[in-house]
């Protein structure tokens, strides 16, 4: 909301000099979120002045019909003869008053004015429009002064036409409607510094009449709990909105309609009170409030046809037949979308001269509701939604009134209508030392008191607390008392003790709230999940991984693309009923999707060898999808309830995984890089296995056929016989699908699927020289080397002290299906030097059990 | 031993010239010259090795001189052998020096052959890199940890009641709408992808006995579209704190504390009113940053409060004896103005770059 400081002024004794950062820092201060504050004095520079037109002499036989104006503009050129002007606009006659920019000065946007020759005449300055001053959107002619202006030529024109003023555009917290006004604003200034505010709202205002303005139905009185109304017969139709009024439309971003409905937004802007002006001669009976019927049809203002469902709130003409038998006796037929917008066919027009104003209370649930429904955010629902002052429709409807009989001419009724079911403020006890507790502050009961009462509520003493609950609660100074607090009808937000203790602080002043830290009781520390989450993410990106944390929306086909047979987990994927994406609109059930996606995004970019890791959540829908048991605020869930609504939230395990391409070793002045495969995805795993403090003896990895790896490249990988992943080589298809280079490679781990590190239990470390022996046996090559290595390692015993892979090698002298496997066994041990025969005697054990289970053969070394 | 063995087997013959020859001053001088000359000429410590039996060997001149003092006369013996030792002596040192010398010259030698261009790159192995959104959550969480904090998680598809009813977000409340909230689908299946960690906070106050110090990062959702400065999903920490006696200066002197390890010792924060439903008092809270890579500012933070006592009661902890506070900050926020990130979607598009040039953390 944008309104000026002249308005506000009006309310409120502001210093007479007040900067605008001293303005914005006090309204920031009071929890106003300021979003600019524009001295328009330094908006137009230089020579702005106030002229008189003295000739006009009309060119002709230019595309459009130019004006060459002599002006008077006193002695501000300096000569004090007349000023030559070209002009383009037509909406001024000899003799008007208007605002003229001379050579030198500059107008927004650094647009300077100088002398030049157009439509073949000088041109020494310019005529002004309202548009050009930066004074709003009205271009359609020059700014004619009125009649009534003492301005005379030759003076700053600035004063004139508002830009001398100050304009404060503020975004309102959604729980403070009242501030949406220059009432509210106004309001919090007068705190601010400490000035006195003179409120509009609490003006004395004719109460309703006996006989009603118009008749009038209310049939809901919880979704409109008071609707007024007055009448001002044979306005003159013609009649325009005062220039001062429009300007402070403008100022606010509402275009000047006809002076009625402009009158209702500027007793909304002035006052928070939405109102809307009917013309009486386009209604034909009398007015229903009412909910609508699901189905029923109204144009709003915005000439949209808009279908009403049962919640939104009606008002009706009476007067019209209502199709729908559904609705009811005489339940007229809709002319009005009740506190969001009016419709068409009751709106004042050209030719309006009876004019009936309301003001109503409406159900700011119902409001919020409807107007996110119908997507109609208007400037009356926003106020609605946060809360509007139920005391003020009388006084609105008496300012309105007499705005429209001063300017418009016209009689007002006699009769008012007011039909209220508000319910007053309900009081809240309030302890006088709670905030002092809450805050910190030693606020006095006196002046928690002063605090209140200077937001408008009305503060008694109330009976001695602790006399009533002499149990937990802490007492500081004046404990004993507390405090009986109604709040203003402007207030429904402050409803709680809590509330007016943020009232308390919040006037006292935030930056008085002193900085005390707390001593936390010891703690435990990180659980072990968390180090080893962190263990893990630093092991990757030392071995190379590059962290990426993407956005695990999928699409569907995703599934497909990755292969997953029909009846796989990751099938199953958790819906958005609302995606930002129609074509994403799951969540991820693997890490792999999105990552891949990060993948080749990378790639495109340029890049070509890659490694990246992401450690995050994926989602997996419970089978049997129920909802949550409904659960209230007012005590805490039972545990059985609360296990019960958790039991329905998907399943979250957090995983880890990495994709690799291009070089996992660049090539360099040192050699040849070397490509990712395969192996460095099951090495990544047992990586990240090692971070997690897992044993690599506790480690194997299998085998297997699982999508989308390639199906003889993929390793499942296995903690204690349970598998918590794979690593491996992606499948072609799945690679030429994602159009990912050859050969990408991944891996993925259920990061909670892995156990906890166990305690390790310290080695024995022997001092004795070891015995190094290689062998080299010949398997069948679909013999795995795990099977292998685990056959030499049984068959060794207990002096076998590692073994290690050095050489696999396949060839024509091996025969055909037949591959040597070279290890070298390390014995030792514990108490001795080994004898050679020791040594030998071992590693025949270890051999021996090879051949007997794989019928190896040993080759000579 | 060996030696007694050779002396044995020669017979000294007293008036043998040739020995008496050997014997001779002048001759163990030049045996001695001889042999200097011969190391001097050496080129290097082989060559030298290659002298040495010519010269210091059994059969060099000096040893064979040796051979011969048996045979003088008692009366001659010593000073024969005074010369003859003297003289070997003169050669040992000589030997001695030499391979000294060149011994230091093939170090020396070597050290130039060696000579590599220490200058070529490297980069032998890839660069990995942290994510800094990570690094300065875990950053974060450290300082708080180190306080006696502990860290709390919860999930990120979350129950509509602990995300917005259990923190008096009612209803109606228009963040709650689709317009704002990820829904899981169906709509009405009471669950929506958490828009803030406060969910994380109410499951700390059903689950834990105050007092309870915690914080609790995390990812969240909000349905933004991917702009500059906006984005669909994000990350947070929020710290909540409940015990007796809690007061909004607490709070203050909690965010003062964080705010001086995070952005220097001349950093403070601001608070302004504003309102949450989930906090009663409220305020947003700005930092004043020293650092700034516009100069030294204010910057909006984050936002906090005193526990809201409806989301106490809601919780099950009893307002009356307890009261709390919670604070709040986007760390992908946090992340931008503290390294001048001037674009969101750096952030979430996984641009290796991007994350390489924050390295590890730290």
């Amino acid at each position: 909301m944008r309104v000026s400081v002249s308005w506000l002024r009006e309310y409120v004794d502001l210093p007479a000099h007040l900067t605008p950062a001293d303005l914005e820092q006090s309204l920031v201060g009071l929890g106003l979120e300021v979003e600019s504050v524009v001295d328009l004095a330094g908006t137009v520079t230089g020579p702005l002045v106030v002229g008189e037109v003295r000739e006009i002499e009309e060119l002709t036989g230019f595309k459009k019909p130019i004006r060459f104006c002599r002006v008077d503009v006193g002695d501000a050129n300096g000569t004090g003869e007349l000023q030559e002007i070209v002009c383009g606009a037509r909406n001024f006659a000899v003799g008007d008053r208007v605002v003229v920019i001379l050579p030198g000065g500059v107008l927004p946007g650094d647009f300077a004015i100088g002398a030049r020759r157009t439509y073949g005449r000088n041109s020494k300055g310019m005529i002004c429009s309202a548009k050009e001053l930066g004074l709003g959107e009205d271009h359609a002619g020059i700014i004619v002064l009125p009649g009534s202006s003492p301005a005379k030529p030759g003076d700053d024109a600035r004063p004139v036409v508002g830009l001398d003023d100050v304009v404060v555009e503020v975004e309102l917290t959604p729980d403070r409607g009242y501030q949406m006004s220059v009432r509210g604003i106004a309001r919090e200034l007068s705190h601010a510094f400490g000035v006195p505010f003179r409120d509009p709202g609490l003006a004395s205002a004719p109460a309703g009449t006996e006989a009603p303005a118009y008749p009038v139905e209310v049939r809901d009185p919880v979704g409109c709990d008071r609707f007024a109304a007055r009448m001002v017969r044979g306005v003159n139709p013609a009649a325009p909105s005062p220039a001062w009024m429009v300007q402070r439309l403008t100022t606010a971003g509402i275009r000047s309609l006809s002076l009625p409905v402009d009158i209702t937004n500027y007793v909304m802007l002035e006052l928070g009170q939405p109102m809307h002006a009917f013309d009486a001669d386009r209604i034909t009976g009398s007015l229903v409030v009412r909910r609508a019927v699901a189905g029923e049809q109204l144009t709003t203002l915005d000439g949209v046809a808009r279908t009403l469902v049962a919640e939104d709130m009606v008002i009706c003409d009476a007067g019209l037949p209502n199709p729908n038998p559904a609705a009811g006796a005489d339940a007229g037929v809709p002319i009005s979308l009740a506190a969001v917008m009016g419709g068409e066919s009751s709106e004042v027009v050209a030719e309006t001269s009876d004019v009936l104003f309301e003001a109503a209370h409406w159900d700011p649930v119902m409001v919020g509701r409807t107007a996110r429904r119908h997507r109609l955010f208007s400037a009356a629902a926003k106020r609605w939604e946060r809360g509007v002052d139920p005391a003020l429709p009388l006084v609105a409807i008496d300012r309105a009134v007499r705005l429209l009989v001063e300017h418009g001419g016209g009689a007002a009724g006699a009769e008012i209508l007011d039909i209220d079911h508000v319910s007053s403020p309900t009081p809240v006890v309030l302890p006088a030392d709670l905030p002092a507790r809450r805050v910190g502050v030693a606020y006095s009961p006196d002046r928690v008191a002063a605090l209140l009462t200077e937001v408008g509520c009305t503060v008694v003493t109330g009976p001695d607390r602790l006399a009533a609950d002499p149990g937990e609660v802490g007492v500081a100074a004046g404990g004993a008392v507390s405090f009986l607090v109604t709040p203003p009808t402007w207030r429904p937000d402050l409803t709680d003790p809590a509330d007016l203790v943020e009232e308390v602080v919040r006037l006292d002043g935030y930056d008085r709230v002193p900085a005390v830290l707390p001593v936390a009781p010891a703690g435990r520390g990180l659980t072990w999940q968390q180090r080893r989450q962190r263990a893990v993410a630093r092991m990757l990106a030392d071995r190379g991984y590059v962290e990426v944390l993407s956005a695990p929306f999928v699409a569907v086909e995703l599934a497909d693309q990755l292969g997953l047979p029909a009846d796989d987990v990751r099938r199953r994927a958790v819906r958005l009923a609302n995606p930002l994406s129609e074509e994403e609109p799951a969540l991820r059930t693997t890490l792999l999707g999105p990552l891949l996606g990060v993948l080749r995004r990378n790639l495109g970019r340029g890049q070509r060898d890659l490694a990246l890791y992401e450690i995050g959540t994926v989602f997996h829908p419970r089978a049997e999808v129920g909802t949550p048991p409904a659960m209230g605020v007012e005590h805490r869930p039972s545990d059985a309830e609360f296990a019960a609504a958790d039991a329905v939230l998907p399943e979250q395990p957090r995983h880890v995984a990495v994709v690799l391409a291009g070089e996992v070793e660049p090539g360099g002045w040192w050699g040849e890089g070397r490509p990712a495969g395969w192996a460095d995805a099951v090495e990544a795993a047992r990586t990240v296995l090692a971070a997690a403090g897992i044993p690599a003896d506790r480690v194997a990895v299998r085998a297997v056929e699982h999508a989308p790896w390639h199906p003889g490249r993929c390793a499942q990988v296995v903690v204690d016989d349970v598998a918590v992943g794979y690593a491996g080589e992606l499948h072609p298809a799945v690679i030429a699908e994602l159009e990912l280079p050859r050969r990408t490679a991944a891996m993925e781990l259920d990061l909670d699927a892995v156990p906890a590190a166990p305690v390790r239990q310290a080695p024995v470390l022997s001092s004795f020289p070891p015995a190094l022996i290689d062998v080299a046996l010949v398997v069948d090559v679909d013999v795995p080397v795990a099977e292998v290595q685990g056959a030499l390692v049984a068959g060794a015993g207990a002096l076998l002290e590692s073994v290690r892979l050095f050489d696999v090698y396949a060839g024509e002298q091996l025969g055909a299906g037949r591959r040597s496997l070279a290890y070298k066994l390390t014995f030792r041990a514990p108490d001795r030097t080994l004898t050679v025969e020791e040594a030998v005697a071992a590693r025949d054990a270890a051999v021996a059990c090879v051949a007997e289970r794989f019928g190896a053969t040993l080759r000579g070394v | 031993m060996r030696e007694c063995l050779y002396a044995m087997s020669y017979r000294n013959d007293p008036y043998d010239p040739k020995q008496v020859a050997l014997l001779d001053p002048a001759a163990l001088a030049e045996a001695v010259a001889t042999a200097e000359a011969a190391f001097a000429a050496a080129a290097n410590p082989d060559e030298l090795t290659a002298l040495r039996p010519a010269h210091l060997g059994d059969r060099a001149p000096a040893s064979l001189a040796r051979r011969e003092i048996g045979a003088l006369p008692p009366a001659a013996k010593a000073d024969a052998g005074k010369r003859v030792n003297g003289a070997r002596r003169s050669i040992e040192s000589a030997y001695a020096a030499r391979a000294q010398v060149l011994e230091r010259e093939q170090a020396e030698r070597m050290l130039v052959e060696e000579r590599v261009d220490v200058t070529l790159p490297s980069d032998r192995r890839p660069a990995g890199a942290r994510h800094p959104v990570s690094t300065l959550m875990e950053q974060i969480t450290d300082f708080f940890v180190g306080m006696g904090y502990e860290v709390a998680e919860g999930p990120e598809v979350e129950l509509e009641w602990t995300n917005f009813d259990a923190l008096n977000i009612l209803p109606d409340h228009p963040a709650r709408g689709l317009m704002d909230t990820f829904h899981v689908a169906p709509e009405h299946s009471g669950m929506v992808l958490r828009t803030h960690t406060s969910p994380v906070q109410a499951r700390t106050m059903l689950t834990r006995t105050p007092p309870i110090y915690v914080i609790c990062p995390g990812r969240v959702y909000r349905t933004d579209e991917l702009d500059a400065t906006h984005a669909p999903v994000f990350h947070q920490v929020e710290g909540l704190v409940v015990d007796r006696g809690i007061t909004m200066a607490h709070l203050r002197g909690t965010l003062d504390h964080f705010a001086r390890a995070m952005f220097g010792p001349e950093a403070r924060t601001r608070f302004r009113p504003h309102y949450f439903p989930f906090t009663e008092p409220s305020a947003e809270f700005d930092v004043w940053f020293p650092e700034h890579r516009k100069g030294a500012q204010w910057v909006e933070w984050g936002g906090c409060g005193m526990v809201n006592p409806r989301v106490l009661r809601a919780c099950g902890i009893d307002p009356e004896v307890y009261s709390g506070f919670a604070f709040g900050m986007g760390i992908d926020r946090t992340v931008m103005f503290r390294h001048g990130v001037g674009d969101m979607r750096d952030l979430v598009e996984g641009d290796v770059r991007f994350a390489r040039a924050f390295g590890y953390g730290a």
